[in-house]
């Protein structure tokens, strides 16, 4: 079956597909420029499980034509994000600059995703992670650019030796990845420049 | 340096009400509509979507009625426009070959298959002022018809001529799945592909083309071109849509393309040839097809293993200053406030021309003395 | 990836024909069609009718490898039919209403029950319309055809 047909039982995408994509990327900006403190915004969508509206959302504004995207399931979830947001879809993690990641416990290796150059830092995928539960002001203790002293936060449902890769990718500063951690229709801001310890 | 000054808002909201005011002029004379300028200063419409990178002939149309006719200021406006729209698409490669022309001449063979189809040209014209277009609300001129037939289906490439004897290089068709370099996403580096240069060259400035292509012509870099072949009209445009996957067409555009044929002797690399330059630009942009296809083949000289010795052929030279948008931003930027910088300029002078009067002073009083030394010494003798 | 392949429709040719001739037609013209169109059915957009811009490519010299030489205005817009198929139209220019016609013109052509009956109305006198205005495009460029001639030589 063709994209389009499947998309005949589609639910629908962002109401207003101008200001809700720009209170979106708005929340996401608050998300990255605050690593640590969730954010949430009402938003009216229904997408198909497993994606969580945030998530959805998150992809609605931010991913489009030139941005290929790369998720850990395939059907209506996949065949969603593909119509709404119009972007290629990409084979392999290396190649997308966006990812979602709806089963957090069984995703790739952080240096599976792209991780930019040097020269080009930006070029480095985003990664949509679709977490357990959070828990703000406990667990992890959070520091650099946009903490003034540190955030605490306790993230569940990340694979085992999830925060080594972390700090790898912490590391690598310019290049690495930024992640969005979304649980309970909140989303946590994680870019690479937030060191991450016990 | 710049700095933030404050204390000018009124004066420039009423200088936004001034240009209003200038940009309609006599309110007693009828405004211009769209559609006036669309049809009526169509050259115009085309230019500003060439070098506006921007096929849209009513935004064009906009863009030169706020501009009030300053096509750089209205080439800025659809350039700035542009930048606040999705891109939705990559189109398949247009096929000129396909094209429904309205114009095909070629000045390197007189008859060749499809014949030569002058089209609306000024090229016969006397170049005479006819003062008879000063009258408004005459008929409308109405052209000839000849037998539609004649330009039924593709007209045969004229290079494809030379093609078939192996005298002329070949264009290698490449993988068309693979991205091309573009410019409007990352920025140029050198030495740059030739799908880049022909990007930059094609949204280029035609006045920079044409001062390019004719130091070519006069000898610096030659590369004695002659226009191979010339055609002007319409060709489809599609573009494969993400959710079908298929190809579609999504309409016609008007595009002008030059081929140019270009003399070679050889090199250590090539065997004697004739090497070629291409030109293409939206609408009906003849001459600036024709100075692309010139700076295009100059600009080539690196993989014919030529000498890089004239400006044209110099690719940063010339990359780096054919956008009028880049051109004239930097260059307008003078008229930004500078004071500080100037300041800094004025101390500097002052200092400097205090101490050249000092020291001009000083040489003069050593001078003096030594005379009088002089003058002493000879008395004394 | 998602399956990108045949679509239901009749068959892509004919279908391929159809959108081509939708998007060239004037947004005028389809939309006097479609105030004549007798049972009009309710439809959703499903997405836009949206502006945006499609990147043209060239060919160097004509033939050789692709380039990038400057965008176009677009229009996009899929809709579906209430309890039926599927539209999809890109067209160029900015008319929104030229898109969403051009989609639910789509969508219904798709409709083996109406398929026959629109093409010879709409389709077929859109395409008429279209090849008459390029005939007399292309007579006019044959009128300035050069017809040379020799001049023969007396002796």
């Amino acid at each position: 079956m063709s994209l389009i047909e499947t998309s005949s039982k589609m639910a629908p995408g962002l109401a207003d597909a101008v200001f809700d994509s720009q209170r979106v990327f708005r929340l996401v900006l608050d998300a990255m420029a605050r690593p640590g403190r969730s954010v949430a915004l009402d938003l009216d969508l229904d997408p198909p499980a497993p994606l969580d509206p945030m998530t959805a959302a998150a992809c609605l504004a931010l991913v489009d034509f030139e941005t290929p995207l790369w998720l850990d399931v395939q059907g209506a979830a996949a065949d969603y994000l593909h119509f709404h947001c119009g972007c290629p879809m990409a084979a392999r993690p290396g190649e997308a600059a966006f990812a979602v990641i709806t089963d957090a416990a069984a995703m790739p290796e952080l240096g599976a995703f792209s991780q930019g150059s040097d020269e080009a830092p930006e070029t480095s995928a985003t990664l949509l992670i679709q977490a357990q539960g959070l828990a703000e002001g406990e667990g992890l203790r959070l520091t650099g650019p946009g903490i003034e002293n540190e955030v605490r936060i306790r993230i569940d449902g990340l694979p085992p030796g999830f925060w080594d890769r972390w700090a790898d990718n912490h590391a690598l500063f310019p290049r690495g990845v930024d992640a969005l951690i979304v649980a309970d229709g909140r989303v946590v801001g994680l870019p690479r420049t937030t060191r991450v310890e016990d | 340096m710049y700095v933030a000054v404050k204390g000018g808002e009124r004066a420039i909201a009423n200088s936004h009400r001034l240009l209003d005011e200038a940009r309609r002029g006599n309110p007693a004379v009828p405004e211009l509509s769209l559609e006036q300028i669309s049809e009526q200063l169509g050259l115009a419409v085309d230019r500003v979507m060439t070098e506006g990178s921007l096929y849209d002939r009513e935004l064009a149309a906009l863009a030169i009625k706020q501009a009030r006719g300053d096509l750089i200021e209205a080439i800025f406006l659809l350039r700035a426009y542009r930048t606040t729209l999705p891109r939705l698409a990559v189109t398949e490669p247009i096929e000129t070959s396909d094209m429904a022309v309205r114009r095909r001449i070629s000045a390197t063979f007189k008859d060749l298959p499809g014949g030569q189809v002058l089209g609306p040209t000024f090229d016969y014209t006397h170049r005479l002022l006819d003062f008879g277009l000063a009258d408004t609300g005459g008929d409308a001129p109405e052209a000839e018809e000849g037998n539609p037939e004649t330009l039924n289906g593709p007209v045969p490439r004229v290079l494809e001529i030379l093609n078939h004897e192996g005298l002329i290089q070949r264009e290698e068709k490449g993988e068309h799945r693979e991205p091309s370099g573009d410019l409007t996403r990352e920025s140029i580096a050198f030495p740059a592909e030739r799908d880049v240069r022909l990007q930059n060259l094609a949204r280029g400035d035609e006045g920079f083309l044409l001062a390019m292509g004719y130091s070519t012509q006069r000898g610096f870099g030659g590369n004695h071109p002659f226009a191979g072949e010339i055609r002007m009209g319409e060709v489809s445009v599609e573009i494969v849509p993400e959710e079908l996957g298929f190809p579609i067409e999504i309409g016609e555009i008007t595009v002008t393309e030059c081929e140019s044929i270009n003399q070679f002797k050889g090199s250590a690399k090539e065997p004697p040839q004739f090497t070629r330059g291409y030109g293409l630009t939206f609408g009906h942009c003849e001459r600036k097809a024709i100075a692309m296809a010139l700076v295009d083949r100059a600009l080539r000289c690196h993989e014919l293993g030529e000498d890089a010795t004239a400006p044209a052929q110099d690719e940063e030279f010339v990359l780096m200053h054919s956008d009028n948008v880049e051109a004239s931003g930097f260059l307008q930027h003078l008229k930004l406030p500078h004071y500080v910088d100037f300041q800094g300029e004025l101390v500097l002078i002052r200092n400097l021309r205090a101490e050249a009067e000092a020291k001009a002073r000083a040489e003069e009083a050593e001078a003096k003395e030594k005379a009088t030394a002089d003058a002493a010494r000879e008395a004394a003798e | 990836m998602s399956p990108l392949d045949i679509l239901a429709a009749p068959d892509i040719e004919e279908r391929r024909q159809w959108m081509g001739t939708l998007a060239k037609a004037s947004p005028d013209r389809l939309d006097e069609f479609w105030q004549d169109l007798a049972e009009k059915p309710d439809y959703r957009c499903l997405k836009g009718p949206e502006i945006g811009l499609a990147m043209v490519r060239g060919r160097a010299g004509g033939t050789g490898a692709p380039f990038n030489m400057g965008e176009m205005s677009v229009t996009r817009c899929v809709v579906q039919i209430v309890d039926g198929q599927l539209g999809y139209a890109c067209v160029a220019g900015r008319s929104q209403r030229h898109a969403e016609l051009a989609a639910v013109f789509d969508a219904l052509l798709q409709d083996d029950d109406r398929r026959a009956a629109l093409k010879e109305t709409i389709i077929s006198s859109l395409d008429r319309e279209w090849r008459n205005r390029r005939a007399k495009r292309s007579a006019k460029a044959a009128s300035t055809k050069v017809e040379f001639f020799t001049m023969v030589r007396g002796d």
